[in-house]
Protein backbone atom coordinates (compact mmCIF):
# COMPACT_ATOMS: atom_id res chain seq x y z
CA UNK A 1 0.00 0.00 0.00
CA UNK A 2 3.11 2.18 0.47
CA UNK A 3 3.35 2.95 -3.29
CA UNK A 4 0.45 5.13 -3.21
CA UNK A 5 -1.21 2.74 -4.96
CA UNK A 6 -4.57 1.55 -4.08
CA UNK A 7 -6.41 -2.12 -4.48
CA UNK A 8 -9.65 -0.34 -6.11
CA UNK A 9 -7.79 1.32 -9.05
CA UNK A 10 -7.16 -0.63 -12.23
CA UNK A 11 -4.01 1.22 -13.79
CA UNK A 12 -3.47 0.68 -17.60
CA UNK A 13 0.24 -1.25 -18.35
CA UNK A 14 3.51 -0.36 -17.03
CA UNK A 15 5.97 0.92 -19.94
CA UNK A 16 9.41 2.32 -19.45
CA UNK A 17 10.89 5.72 -20.60
CA UNK A 18 14.31 7.39 -19.79
CA UNK A 19 14.86 10.31 -17.53
CA UNK A 20 18.51 11.41 -17.48
CA UNK A 21 19.95 8.17 -18.29
CA UNK A 22 17.51 5.92 -16.13
CA UNK A 23 14.97 3.99 -16.89
CA UNK A 24 11.55 4.36 -15.23
CA UNK A 25 8.49 2.57 -15.29
CA UNK A 26 5.07 3.95 -15.59
CA UNK A 27 1.68 3.61 -16.30
CA UNK A 28 1.23 4.61 -19.82
CA UNK A 29 -0.64 7.47 -20.42
CA UNK A 30 0.20 9.02 -17.14
CA UNK A 31 1.94 12.17 -16.62
CA UNK A 32 5.98 12.28 -16.34
CA UNK A 33 5.46 13.77 -12.76
CA UNK A 34 3.20 11.09 -12.13
CA UNK A 35 5.31 8.74 -13.31
CA UNK A 36 8.13 10.12 -11.66
CA UNK A 37 6.74 10.60 -8.64
CA UNK A 38 5.91 7.18 -8.16
CA UNK A 39 9.11 6.00 -8.66
CA UNK A 40 10.39 8.11 -5.94
CA UNK A 41 12.19 10.78 -8.00
CA UNK A 42 11.46 14.69 -6.88
CA UNK A 43 14.54 16.66 -7.77
CA UNK A 44 13.96 17.48 -11.50
CA UNK A 45 16.34 20.38 -12.01
CA UNK A 46 18.00 23.20 -10.25
CA UNK A 47 16.97 27.06 -10.42
CA UNK A 48 19.08 29.26 -12.50
CA UNK A 49 19.50 31.80 -10.06
CA UNK A 50 20.44 30.46 -6.50
CA UNK A 51 20.80 26.43 -7.63
CA UNK A 52 18.56 25.20 -5.12
CA UNK A 53 17.10 22.00 -6.16
CA UNK A 54 13.33 21.92 -7.61
CA UNK A 55 10.60 19.83 -8.40
CA UNK A 56 7.15 19.74 -9.32
CA UNK A 57 5.15 22.06 -6.78
CA UNK A 58 1.74 23.16 -8.03
CA UNK A 59 1.04 20.06 -10.69
CA UNK A 60 -1.53 21.69 -12.28
CA UNK A 61 1.01 23.71 -15.19
CA UNK A 62 1.30 27.53 -13.45
CA UNK A 63 4.40 27.19 -11.41
CA UNK A 64 6.71 26.07 -13.94
CA UNK A 65 9.28 24.15 -11.41
CA UNK A 66 8.82 20.59 -13.27
CA UNK A 67 10.52 21.95 -16.21
CA UNK A 68 12.11 18.88 -18.18
CA UNK A 69 13.69 18.49 -21.59
CA UNK A 70 12.34 16.14 -24.49
CA UNK A 71 13.55 16.61 -28.03
CA UNK A 72 15.22 19.89 -27.12
CA UNK A 73 11.70 21.58 -25.87
CA UNK A 74 11.13 22.43 -22.78
CA UNK A 75 7.91 21.05 -21.39
CA UNK A 76 6.28 20.72 -18.31
CA UNK A 77 6.41 17.09 -16.67
CA UNK A 78 2.88 17.45 -15.20
CA UNK A 79 1.32 18.17 -18.41
CA UNK A 80 3.51 15.97 -20.33
CA UNK A 81 2.17 12.19 -20.64
CA UNK A 82 4.87 9.29 -20.45
CA UNK A 83 5.00 7.16 -23.81
CA UNK A 84 7.26 3.88 -24.21
CA UNK A 85 10.83 4.04 -24.88
CA UNK A 86 10.65 8.33 -24.12
CA UNK A 87 13.96 10.28 -23.76
CA UNK A 88 13.78 12.69 -20.93
CA UNK A 89 16.35 15.12 -19.82
CA UNK A 90 17.03 16.94 -16.97
CA UNK A 91 17.14 21.18 -18.03
CA UNK A 92 20.80 22.49 -17.46
CA UNK A 93 21.51 24.59 -14.71
CA UNK A 94 21.71 28.28 -15.81
CA UNK B 1 -15.73 34.95 -35.44
CA UNK B 2 -17.51 33.73 -32.37
CA UNK B 3 -20.63 35.03 -30.49
CA UNK B 4 -19.31 33.69 -26.86
CA UNK B 5 -16.04 32.53 -25.98
CA UNK B 6 -15.72 31.46 -22.50
CA UNK B 7 -11.93 30.51 -20.79
CA UNK B 8 -12.06 28.41 -17.93
CA UNK B 9 -13.78 24.95 -18.53
CA UNK B 10 -14.45 23.99 -14.61
CA UNK B 11 -17.80 23.62 -13.16
CA UNK B 12 -18.58 27.37 -13.68
CA UNK B 13 -17.41 28.01 -17.35
CA UNK B 14 -18.39 25.16 -18.75
CA UNK B 15 -21.89 24.96 -17.66
CA UNK B 16 -22.00 28.67 -18.97
CA UNK B 17 -20.67 27.57 -22.09
CA UNK B 18 -23.82 24.73 -22.35
CA UNK B 19 -26.44 27.47 -21.54
CA UNK B 20 -25.60 30.08 -23.81
CA UNK B 21 -24.97 27.13 -26.97
CA UNK B 22 -28.78 26.05 -25.85
CA UNK B 23 -29.72 29.56 -25.96
CA UNK B 24 -28.46 29.72 -30.13
CA UNK B 25 -25.02 31.31 -29.75
CA UNK B 26 -22.18 30.25 -31.38
CA UNK B 27 -20.10 29.25 -28.27
CA UNK B 28 -16.21 28.56 -27.68
CA UNK B 29 -15.27 26.91 -24.23
CA UNK B 30 -11.58 26.79 -23.96
CA UNK B 31 -9.20 24.97 -21.00
CA UNK B 32 -5.71 23.85 -20.62
CA UNK B 33 -6.87 20.40 -19.05
CA UNK B 34 -7.70 17.54 -21.92
CA UNK B 35 -11.51 17.42 -21.01
CA UNK B 36 -13.80 19.61 -18.93
CA UNK B 37 -13.98 19.71 -15.03
CA UNK B 38 -11.45 22.25 -13.86
CA UNK B 39 -9.56 21.47 -10.64
CA UNK B 40 -12.50 20.56 -8.68
CA UNK B 41 -13.92 18.09 -10.97
CA UNK B 42 -10.53 16.89 -12.62
CA UNK B 43 -10.94 14.60 -15.58
CA UNK B 44 -8.97 11.36 -14.74
CA UNK B 45 -5.69 10.50 -16.44
CA UNK B 46 -6.34 7.74 -19.68
CA UNK B 47 -3.91 5.48 -17.46
CA UNK B 48 -6.61 4.81 -14.71
CA UNK B 49 -8.90 1.97 -16.38
CA UNK B 50 -11.31 1.59 -13.36
CA UNK B 51 -11.60 3.17 -9.73
CA UNK B 52 -14.17 3.77 -7.70
CA UNK B 53 -16.94 6.17 -8.34
CA UNK B 54 -16.47 9.10 -6.00
CA UNK B 55 -19.13 12.13 -6.07
CA UNK B 56 -16.48 14.43 -7.85
CA UNK B 57 -15.91 11.60 -10.36
CA UNK B 58 -20.08 11.47 -11.07
CA UNK B 59 -20.50 15.33 -10.89
CA UNK B 60 -17.58 16.06 -13.26
CA UNK B 61 -18.88 12.95 -15.88
CA UNK B 62 -22.46 14.53 -15.98
CA UNK B 63 -20.61 18.07 -16.80
CA UNK B 64 -18.40 16.00 -19.35
CA UNK B 65 -21.58 14.55 -20.68
CA UNK B 66 -23.84 17.49 -20.92
CA UNK B 67 -21.08 19.23 -22.82
CA UNK B 68 -20.16 16.39 -25.24
CA UNK B 69 -24.18 16.39 -26.55
CA UNK B 70 -23.88 20.21 -26.73
CA UNK B 71 -22.93 22.67 -29.59
CA UNK B 72 -20.16 24.02 -27.72
CA UNK B 73 -16.88 24.09 -29.98
CA UNK B 74 -14.47 22.72 -26.98
CA UNK B 75 -10.98 23.53 -27.47
CA UNK B 76 -8.71 21.59 -24.93
CA UNK B 77 -5.28 21.04 -24.30
CA UNK B 78 -5.07 24.93 -25.60
CA UNK B 79 -3.81 28.03 -23.73
CA UNK B 80 -4.89 31.71 -24.06
CA UNK B 81 -1.93 33.90 -23.77
CA UNK B 82 -3.26 36.97 -24.82
CA UNK B 83 -6.45 38.97 -24.72
CA UNK B 84 -7.09 42.07 -26.59
CA UNK B 85 -10.08 44.20 -26.91
CA UNK B 86 -10.85 45.23 -30.55
CA UNK B 87 -11.51 48.54 -31.85
CA UNK B 88 -15.34 47.38 -32.57
CA UNK B 89 -15.74 46.19 -29.04
CA UNK B 90 -14.91 42.90 -29.97
CA UNK B 91 -12.45 40.48 -27.85
CA UNK B 92 -9.30 38.87 -29.75
CA UNK B 93 -7.56 35.91 -27.56
CA UNK B 94 -4.30 35.11 -28.92
CA UNK B 95 -4.36 30.88 -28.07
CA UNK B 96 -1.68 28.21 -28.32
CA UNK B 97 -2.29 24.39 -28.94
CA UNK B 98 -5.37 24.81 -31.49
CA UNK B 99 -5.12 25.07 -34.89
CA UNK B 100 -6.06 29.21 -34.89
CA UNK B 101 -3.76 31.40 -33.59
CA UNK B 102 -6.20 33.94 -32.93
CA UNK B 103 -9.95 33.84 -31.76
CA UNK B 104 -12.31 36.33 -31.84
CA UNK B 105 -15.74 36.84 -30.13
CA UNK B 106 -18.49 39.12 -29.24
CA UNK B 107 -19.03 38.23 -25.30
CA UNK B 108 -16.46 36.86 -23.09
CA UNK B 109 -16.56 35.19 -20.01
CA UNK B 110 -13.93 34.43 -18.20
CA UNK B 111 -13.91 31.41 -15.57
CA UNK B 112 -10.15 30.78 -14.61
CA UNK B 113 -11.03 29.56 -11.29
CA UNK B 114 -8.64 29.87 -8.29
CA UNK B 115 -4.63 29.61 -7.36
CA UNK B 116 -3.02 29.19 -4.64
CA UNK B 117 -1.98 30.45 -1.96
CA UNK B 118 1.60 29.89 -0.45
CA UNK B 119 3.21 31.22 2.52
CA UNK B 120 7.06 31.00 1.60
CA UNK B 121 9.09 29.94 4.69
CA UNK B 122 13.05 28.65 3.87
CA UNK B 123 13.22 25.19 2.47
CA UNK B 124 9.97 25.82 0.61
CA UNK B 125 11.43 25.13 -2.52
CA UNK B 126 12.59 21.62 -1.43
CA UNK B 127 11.90 19.18 -4.01
CA UNK B 128 9.02 16.51 -2.10
CA UNK B 129 7.19 20.30 -0.87
CA UNK B 130 3.42 20.08 -3.17
CA UNK B 131 0.86 22.91 -3.11
CA UNK B 132 -2.22 21.47 -1.39
CA UNK B 133 -4.57 22.12 -4.23
CA UNK B 134 -1.46 20.80 -6.07
CA UNK B 135 -2.03 17.21 -3.73
CA UNK B 136 -5.70 17.23 -4.89
CA UNK B 137 -4.59 17.48 -8.50
CA UNK B 138 -2.74 14.43 -7.84
CA UNK B 139 -5.22 12.71 -6.35
CA UNK B 140 -8.29 13.57 -9.05
CA UNK B 141 -6.06 13.15 -11.87
CA UNK B 142 -3.88 9.76 -11.07
CA UNK B 143 -5.28 8.21 -8.12
CA UNK B 144 -2.16 8.68 -6.36
CA UNK B 145 -1.02 9.88 -3.25
CA UNK B 146 2.92 11.57 -2.63
CA UNK B 147 5.34 8.68 -1.79
CA UNK B 148 6.27 7.87 2.04
CA UNK B 149 5.29 10.20 4.50
CA UNK B 150 3.49 13.01 3.76
CA UNK B 151 3.25 16.07 5.90
CA UNK B 152 0.32 18.42 5.64
CA UNK B 153 0.44 21.73 6.52
CA UNK B 154 -1.48 25.27 6.39
CA UNK B 155 -5.13 26.47 7.00
CA UNK B 156 -8.65 26.08 5.55
CA UNK B 157 -10.55 22.87 4.98
CA UNK B 158 -8.33 21.77 2.08
CA UNK B 159 -5.84 20.40 4.87
CA UNK B 160 -8.62 18.41 6.06
CA UNK B 161 -9.32 16.66 2.95
CA UNK B 162 -5.37 16.38 1.54
CA UNK B 163 -4.71 14.68 4.70
CA UNK B 164 -7.75 12.21 4.84
CA UNK B 165 -7.92 11.51 1.03
CA UNK B 166 -3.53 10.79 1.35
CA UNK B 167 -4.68 8.12 4.04
CA UNK B 168 -7.61 6.80 1.44
CA UNK B 169 -5.02 6.15 -1.54
CA UNK B 170 -2.68 4.33 0.49
CA UNK B 171 -0.32 6.42 1.72
CA UNK B 172 0.69 7.64 4.83
CA UNK B 173 0.80 10.96 7.04
CA UNK B 174 3.08 11.75 9.75
CA UNK B 175 1.12 14.99 11.08
CA UNK B 176 -1.25 17.99 10.39
CA UNK B 177 -0.50 21.44 10.81
CA UNK B 178 -3.27 23.86 11.11
CA UNK B 179 -2.58 27.33 11.50
CA UNK B 180 -6.32 27.72 12.49
CA UNK B 181 -7.24 27.12 16.46
CA UNK B 182 -10.15 24.87 17.01
CA UNK B 183 -12.29 27.99 17.94
CA UNK B 184 -11.42 29.16 14.04
CA UNK B 185 -13.43 26.18 12.98
CA UNK B 186 -15.85 26.67 16.17
CA UNK B 187 -16.29 30.01 14.85
CA UNK B 188 -16.96 29.09 11.31
CA UNK B 189 -19.89 26.21 11.58
CA UNK B 190 -22.84 28.07 12.10
CA UNK B 191 -22.15 29.56 8.95
CA UNK B 192 -21.37 26.40 7.26
CA UNK B 193 -24.66 24.66 8.70
CA UNK B 194 -26.28 26.02 5.60
CA UNK B 195 -25.07 22.74 4.09
CA UNK B 196 -25.52 19.58 6.27
CA UNK B 197 -24.07 17.09 3.49
CA UNK B 198 -20.78 19.27 3.05
CA UNK B 199 -20.16 19.41 7.02
CA UNK B 200 -21.30 15.82 7.09
CA UNK B 201 -18.03 14.87 4.75
CA UNK B 202 -15.72 17.57 6.84
CA UNK B 203 -16.29 15.74 9.74
CA UNK B 204 -15.51 12.38 8.30
CA UNK B 205 -12.07 13.72 6.97
CA UNK B 206 -11.19 14.41 10.59
CA UNK B 207 -12.50 11.35 11.94
CA UNK B 208 -10.58 9.50 9.07
CA UNK B 209 -7.29 10.79 11.04
CA UNK B 210 -8.31 10.49 14.66
CA UNK B 211 -9.14 6.70 13.71
CA UNK B 212 -5.66 6.55 12.33
CA UNK B 213 -4.03 8.63 14.94
CA UNK B 214 -2.44 11.55 12.90
CA UNK B 215 -1.80 13.98 15.05
CA UNK B 216 -3.32 17.00 14.24
CA UNK B 217 -1.62 20.21 15.54
CA UNK B 218 -3.54 23.36 15.66
CA UNK B 219 -3.00 26.78 16.04
CA UNK B 220 0.92 25.84 14.40
CA UNK B 221 2.53 26.60 11.45
CA UNK B 222 5.79 25.73 9.24
CA UNK B 223 8.75 27.60 10.39
CA UNK B 224 11.26 25.46 8.00
CA UNK B 225 11.20 23.08 5.53
CA UNK B 226 14.33 20.71 6.16
CA UNK B 227 16.62 18.46 3.72
CA UNK B 228 19.15 18.80 1.31
CA UNK B 229 18.07 17.93 -1.91
CA UNK B 230 14.57 16.94 -0.77
CA UNK B 231 12.30 17.27 2.33
CA UNK B 232 13.35 15.03 5.80
CA UNK B 233 11.17 16.94 7.83
CA UNK B 234 9.56 20.52 8.80
CA UNK B 235 10.61 22.34 11.99
CA UNK B 236 6.93 23.78 13.08
CA UNK B 237 6.03 26.02 16.23
CA UNK B 238 2.98 27.39 18.02
CA UNK B 239 1.36 30.49 16.37
CA UNK B 240 -0.45 33.31 18.18
CA UNK B 241 -4.01 34.75 16.83
CA UNK B 242 -2.08 36.62 14.37
CA UNK B 243 -0.19 33.61 12.79
CA UNK B 244 2.84 35.35 14.43
CA UNK B 245 5.37 31.92 15.37
CA UNK B 246 5.77 32.01 19.26
CA UNK B 247 9.56 31.94 20.19
CA UNK B 248 10.52 28.92 22.12
CA UNK B 249 8.17 26.50 20.91
CA UNK B 250 9.77 24.70 17.71
CA UNK B 251 9.13 20.89 17.26
CA UNK B 252 10.61 18.60 14.76
CA UNK B 253 8.63 16.37 12.38
CA UNK B 254 9.41 13.59 9.78
CA UNK B 255 8.39 13.20 6.79
CA UNK B 256 9.35 13.30 3.37
CA UNK B 257 6.69 15.52 1.10
CA UNK B 258 4.74 18.22 2.87
CA UNK B 259 1.89 19.24 1.03
CA UNK B 260 0.90 23.20 2.00
CA UNK B 261 -1.11 25.81 1.15
CA UNK B 262 -2.91 28.83 2.87
CA UNK B 263 -6.55 29.09 0.90
CA UNK B 264 -7.42 29.57 -2.60
CA UNK B 265 -6.99 33.02 -4.13
CA UNK B 266 -8.80 34.39 -7.60
CA UNK B 267 -7.15 33.99 -10.55
CA UNK B 268 -7.38 37.49 -12.09
CA UNK B 269 -5.24 37.10 -14.49
CA UNK B 270 -7.19 37.01 -17.30
CA UNK B 271 -9.65 39.48 -16.49
CA UNK B 272 -6.96 42.14 -15.32
CA UNK B 273 -5.21 41.74 -19.05
CA UNK B 274 -8.44 42.35 -20.42
CA UNK B 275 -8.48 45.20 -18.76
CA UNK B 276 -11.43 45.37 -16.07
CA UNK B 277 -11.40 47.05 -12.83
CA UNK B 278 -10.95 45.39 -9.71
CA UNK B 279 -10.84 45.70 -6.09
CA UNK B 280 -9.56 43.99 -3.01
CA UNK B 281 -11.89 41.85 -1.17
CA UNK B 282 -10.46 39.57 1.91
CA UNK B 283 -13.39 37.71 2.59
CA UNK B 284 -13.37 37.07 -1.04
CA UNK B 285 -10.02 35.93 -1.21
CA UNK B 286 -8.35 38.92 -2.38
CA UNK B 287 -7.91 40.35 -5.46
CA UNK B 288 -11.45 40.11 -7.63
CA UNK B 289 -13.19 41.56 -10.68
CA UNK B 290 -15.76 44.58 -9.50
CA UNK B 291 -18.75 42.93 -11.35
CA UNK B 292 -22.67 43.03 -10.91
CA UNK B 293 -24.87 40.25 -9.60
CA UNK B 294 -24.81 38.72 -13.26
CA UNK B 295 -20.98 38.89 -13.80
CA UNK B 296 -20.73 41.43 -15.41
CA UNK B 297 -17.51 43.44 -15.38
CA UNK B 298 -16.43 46.73 -15.97
CA UNK B 299 -16.23 46.34 -19.51
CA UNK B 300 -19.24 45.53 -22.26
CA UNK B 301 -18.61 42.11 -23.57
CA UNK B 302 -16.75 41.13 -20.55
CA UNK B 303 -17.96 38.53 -17.52
CA UNK B 304 -16.97 36.98 -15.25
CA UNK B 305 -17.85 33.88 -12.93
CA UNK B 306 -16.73 30.91 -10.55
CA UNK B 307 -13.77 31.69 -7.89
CA UNK B 308 -11.66 33.41 -10.25
CA UNK B 309 -14.51 36.05 -9.22
CA UNK B 310 -14.71 36.00 -5.62
CA UNK B 311 -14.13 32.55 -3.98
CA UNK B 312 -17.27 31.00 -2.75
CA UNK B 313 -16.29 27.62 -3.72
CA UNK B 314 -17.57 24.53 -6.07
CA UNK B 315 -21.17 24.12 -4.90
CA UNK B 316 -21.43 27.77 -6.01
CA UNK B 317 -19.79 27.95 -9.21
CA UNK B 318 -22.56 25.85 -11.61
CA UNK B 319 -24.93 28.48 -10.68
CA UNK B 320 -22.45 31.72 -10.70
CA UNK B 321 -22.04 30.36 -14.60
CA UNK B 322 -25.77 30.32 -15.05
CA UNK B 323 -26.14 33.68 -14.00
CA UNK B 324 -22.83 35.03 -16.30
CA UNK B 325 -24.74 33.09 -18.93
CA UNK B 326 -27.98 34.62 -18.27
CA UNK B 327 -26.26 38.12 -18.44
CA UNK B 328 -24.60 37.49 -22.08
CA UNK B 329 -28.03 36.15 -23.16
CA UNK B 330 -29.79 39.62 -21.65
CA UNK B 331 -27.17 41.50 -23.07
CA UNK B 332 -27.44 39.93 -27.12
CA UNK B 333 -31.48 40.75 -26.67
CA UNK B 334 -32.04 37.10 -26.14
CA UNK B 335 -34.52 36.06 -23.52
CA UNK B 336 -33.85 33.47 -21.12
CA UNK B 337 -35.92 31.75 -18.85
CA UNK B 338 -34.79 32.34 -15.09
CA UNK B 339 -33.08 28.77 -13.95
CA UNK B 340 -31.18 30.27 -11.08
CA UNK B 341 -32.19 29.41 -8.00
CA UNK B 342 -31.70 32.49 -5.73
CA UNK B 343 -32.02 30.89 -2.66
CA UNK B 344 -29.56 27.65 -3.62
CA UNK B 345 -27.23 30.32 -4.38
CA UNK B 346 -27.49 32.50 -1.21
CA UNK B 347 -26.94 28.98 0.56
CA UNK B 348 -23.60 27.81 -1.55
CA UNK B 349 -22.32 31.42 -1.00
CA UNK B 350 -22.88 31.50 2.45
CA UNK B 351 -20.94 28.09 2.74
CA UNK B 352 -18.03 29.13 0.52
CA UNK B 353 -17.22 32.13 2.24
CA UNK B 354 -17.03 30.72 5.63
CA UNK B 355 -14.71 27.89 4.31
CA UNK B 356 -12.20 31.16 2.81
CA UNK B 357 -12.51 33.49 5.80
CA UNK B 358 -10.79 30.21 7.34
CA UNK B 359 -8.00 31.43 5.35
CA UNK B 360 -7.67 35.37 5.27
CA UNK B 361 -3.93 35.72 5.97
CA UNK B 362 -3.37 37.20 8.98
CA UNK B 363 -0.68 40.02 10.09
CA UNK B 364 1.30 37.43 11.49
CA UNK B 365 2.04 35.17 8.48
CA UNK B 366 4.53 38.10 7.58
CA UNK B 367 7.16 36.85 10.21
CA UNK B 368 7.62 33.21 8.80
CA UNK B 369 8.86 34.75 6.05
CA UNK B 370 12.87 34.99 7.24
CA UNK B 371 15.48 37.13 5.47
CA UNK B 372 16.90 34.33 3.57
CA UNK B 373 13.66 32.94 2.20
CA UNK B 374 13.78 32.66 -1.38
CA UNK B 375 10.32 34.69 -1.95
CA UNK B 376 10.55 34.16 -5.08
CA UNK B 377 11.19 31.03 -6.74
CA UNK B 378 11.90 31.25 -10.27
CA UNK B 379 14.37 34.70 -9.99
CA UNK B 380 15.57 33.34 -6.53
CA UNK B 381 14.83 36.57 -4.66
CA UNK B 382 15.32 36.29 -1.19
CA UNK B 383 13.60 38.35 1.43
CA UNK B 384 16.42 40.77 2.41
CA UNK B 385 16.40 41.98 -0.81
CA UNK B 386 12.65 42.69 -0.89
CA UNK B 387 12.84 44.22 2.39
CA UNK B 388 15.96 46.51 1.31
CA UNK B 389 14.36 47.82 -1.84
CA UNK B 390 10.79 48.79 0.64
CA UNK B 391 13.48 50.51 2.51
CA UNK B 392 14.65 52.46 -0.55
CA UNK B 393 11.35 53.37 -1.72
CA UNK B 394 9.90 51.00 -3.20
CA UNK B 395 5.89 51.19 -2.46
CA UNK B 396 4.48 49.16 -4.97
CA UNK B 397 4.86 45.76 -6.54
CA UNK B 398 5.77 47.02 -9.61
CA UNK B 399 8.92 49.16 -8.09
CA UNK B 400 9.61 46.20 -6.07
CA UNK B 401 9.63 43.86 -9.31
CA UNK B 402 11.87 46.50 -11.67
CA UNK B 403 14.29 46.70 -8.70
CA UNK B 404 14.49 42.88 -8.20
CA UNK B 405 13.45 41.43 -10.79
CA UNK B 406 10.92 39.52 -8.28
CA UNK B 407 8.09 38.08 -10.00
CA UNK B 408 9.47 38.40 -13.84
CA UNK B 409 10.10 34.57 -13.97
CA UNK B 410 8.21 32.34 -15.75
CA UNK B 411 5.85 31.50 -12.94
CA UNK B 412 4.23 35.58 -14.12
CA UNK B 413 4.36 36.20 -10.72
CA UNK B 414 1.86 33.74 -9.07
CA UNK B 415 3.87 32.31 -6.28
CA UNK B 416 5.82 35.64 -4.88
CA UNK B 417 2.89 38.59 -5.11
CA UNK B 418 1.01 37.68 -2.41
CA UNK B 419 4.17 37.42 -0.24
CA UNK B 420 5.43 40.74 -1.53
CA UNK B 421 2.20 42.34 -0.37
CA UNK B 422 2.22 40.85 2.69
CA UNK B 423 5.82 42.48 3.56
CA UNK B 424 5.09 45.80 2.19
CA UNK B 425 2.06 45.44 4.12
CA UNK B 426 3.78 45.20 7.38
CA UNK B 427 6.87 47.53 6.38
CA UNK B 428 4.14 50.77 5.01
CA UNK B 429 1.17 49.82 6.82
CA UNK B 430 -0.85 50.71 3.54
CA UNK B 431 -3.92 48.57 2.83
CA UNK B 432 -3.51 46.10 0.47
CA UNK B 433 -5.94 48.42 -2.17
CA UNK B 434 -2.85 50.89 -1.97
CA UNK B 435 -0.44 48.35 -2.52
CA UNK B 436 -2.11 47.30 -5.28
CA UNK B 437 -0.92 44.83 -7.92
CA UNK B 438 2.13 44.79 -10.75
CA UNK B 439 0.52 46.29 -13.73
CA UNK B 440 -0.94 42.98 -16.22
CA UNK B 441 1.10 41.57 -19.15
CA UNK B 442 0.96 39.67 -21.54
CA UNK B 443 1.98 36.10 -21.80
CA UNK B 444 -1.32 34.66 -19.18
CA UNK B 445 1.00 31.39 -19.72
CA UNK B 446 4.14 30.86 -21.01
CA UNK B 447 5.09 30.36 -24.43
CA UNK B 448 7.40 29.11 -26.45
CA UNK B 449 9.11 31.77 -29.57
CA UNK B 450 7.51 29.25 -32.12
CA UNK B 451 3.91 29.34 -30.51
CA UNK B 452 4.04 33.44 -31.19
CA UNK B 453 6.99 34.08 -33.86
CA UNK B 454 4.86 34.70 -37.06
CA UNK B 455 3.24 37.23 -35.21
CA UNK B 456 5.23 39.86 -33.38
CA UNK B 457 8.46 41.73 -33.76
CA UNK B 458 11.46 40.10 -31.53
CA UNK B 459 11.61 43.87 -30.01
CA UNK B 460 8.04 43.90 -28.99
CA UNK B 461 8.21 39.85 -27.67
CA UNK B 462 5.99 39.52 -24.51
CA UNK B 463 8.04 36.45 -22.78
CA UNK B 464 9.85 37.71 -19.63
CA UNK B 465 13.02 36.81 -19.98
CA UNK B 466 14.18 33.60 -18.40
CA UNK B 467 11.14 31.83 -19.22
CA UNK B 468 12.32 28.33 -19.24
CA UNK B 469 9.24 26.93 -22.02
S1 LIG C 1 4.47 21.37 -11.16
FE1 LIG C 1 3.96 23.44 -11.51
S2 LIG C 1 3.97 23.53 -13.65
FE2 LIG C 1 4.31 21.43 -13.29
Amino acid sequence: MTDGNNDHILRSKEISFIFDGVSVTGHDGETVAAALLRGGITHLRNAPNSGTPRGMFCIMGACQECVIEIDGRKVEACRTTISEGLVIRRVPDV
Amino acid sequence: MFDAIVIGAGPAGANAAIILSENGLKTALIDEQRDAGGQVWRVKSKSILKAPITEAVEQGDALRDRLKSSNVTAKFNCRVWHIERQENGHWQLSVVGDSEKKLTTKALIIATGAQERVIPVPGWTLPGVFGLAGATALFKEHMMAPMRRTIVAGNGPLLFYVASETLRLGGRVSAVISLNSRMDWLKSLPAMLSNPALIGQGLKWIFTLYKNRIPIYWQHAIKAVEGENTVDGVTICKVDQDWAPVAGTDQYIHGENLCYGQGLMPAVEATRLAGADHHYDEKLGGWVPTIDQWGRTSMSGLYACGDNAGIYGALAAPIRGSLAAEAVCEDAGINLKKRVDSKKLKAAKNFGLAATALTIPRSGLEALITDETEVCRCEGIIRQEIDFEIKTGAQSPNAIKSGTRCGMGPCGGRYCMEAIALITQHRTRKTREEIGLPTARPPLRPVTIDDISDDLDYDDLPIPGVSPL
